[in-house]
């Protein structure tokens, strides 16, 4: 019973659906608003990528929101989790030699790999949010493998609350000696394609880089805590 | 042939969209109602990349001097879906501990049995 009418709900929402994106042209030249952004964005902006441009110049401010809900489902998560105190102290077995060697081995090449990737965010395809997301695979291999090694509850903390802070403060930095708008591009916009171009577009994503790979690695930390 | 072959990312997006709509509406495990949600928001970040594809477009970035304008992507689905990756990643774990706490307090994961969660 409840899977026919499920079907049938599902009929007439895909019946609507179907009518509307029949009149979306598939593969049709973009819209004005993508058109002038690869038009004019190297010139405005000074980054080469251009969906960082978008990102972090053009909607910055939208880029703090979506930070601010990432910020919120991690503290949501963490509130979840840590209503109960009481730790047992479970038995764990040692990883084997090979694996811990090799975790060893592979946390400060991963690190250094999401580093490099959020560095060139406004040159190569990249940014902070996949270098983030890169150095947070870095913490739960090593939870994985190097069983029984964890990071500092408090030293995450840290890190995630001085990089938002960073992103904050160089928005303000911008209204005050610019005075047009939050998250003014006020530093000299450089050559095009060197790693010092691009105003605050690099400062900005060093500092979302840090702040997701910190908010990752502290909900994996907890899921794994409760496992 | 012409409709699936103009279409097809849109039909495979909105597979993936009704997919994750019918596992949320009819499952009554709660672990693979949150698969159908991480499912349903895959489809909706495909859909908002296919909006914004050009037919034998490129990646909108200037990685060298001389390259086709005309033929670069929308890059505003794009910056979209970038964020939506990750936030979709977080409130994931998010429902995920509430699973682990609904788990905890009914001793069960199917839906029909906690009594607040049946429709």
């Amino acid at each position: 019973m409840r899977k026919i009418v499920s079907l049938i709900l599902l009929a007439i929402v895909a019946l609507g659906i179907a009518l509307c994106v029949m009149n979306i042209p598939f593969g049709a030249p973009k819209t004005k608003v993508g058109n002038h952004y690869i038009n004019k964005g190297r010139e405005e902006t000074g980054a080469a990528n251009i969906v960082t441009s978008v990102v972090l110049n053009y909607r910055g401010f939208d880029t703090l929101g979506e930070v601010t809900v990432l910020f919120i489902a991690a503290v949501g998560l963490s509130a979840v989790l840590a209503t109960r105190k009481k730790k047992v102290e479970k038995e764990i077995e040692p990883s084997s030699m090979i694996l811990n060697t090799g975790c060893r081995f592979l946390f400060p090449l991963i690190l250094f790999f999401g580093a490099y990737i959020f560095v060139h965010g406004h040159l190569t395809p990249g940014g902070g949010f996949q270098g983030g997301a890169i150095i947070a695979s870095a913490f739960l291999l090593t939870y994985l493998g190097c069983r029984g090694r964890r990071v500092s509850e408090r030293r995450i903390k840290v890190t995630e609350s001085l990089s938002g802070l960073v992103f904050i403060v160089v928005g303000l930095l911008g209204l005050a000696v610019g005075g047009q708008y939050f998250l003014n591009n006020f530093l000299p916009k450089g050559i095009l394609l060197s790693l010092f171009s691009a105003g605050i577009i690099p400062i900005i994503y060093i500092a979302i880089g840090f702040k997701v790979g910190s908010e990752i690695a502290g909900i994996i930390d907890k899921l794994m805590e409760e496992s | 042939m012409s409709f699936i072959s103009n279409y097809i990312y849109y039909i495979g997006a909105f597979g993936l969209i009704f997919i994750g709509l019918y596992i949320v509406l009819v499952k009554r495990n709660l672990i693979k109602v949150i698969i159908g949600l991480s499912i349903l928001d895959t489809g909706i970040n495909l859909f908002l990349i296919s909006i914004g594809y050009i037919r034998r477009g490129t990646a909108p970035i200037f990685s060298k001097i001389n390259i086709e304008i005309a033929r670069m992507v929308d890059p505003v689905p794009q910056a979209l879906v970038l964020t939506a990756i990750v936030i979709g990643v977080a409130v994931l774990a998010l429902a995920l501990s509430l699973a682990i706490r609904l788990y905890q307090h009914y001793g069960t994961l199917n839906l029909r049995k906690i009594k607040d969660q049946r429709w």
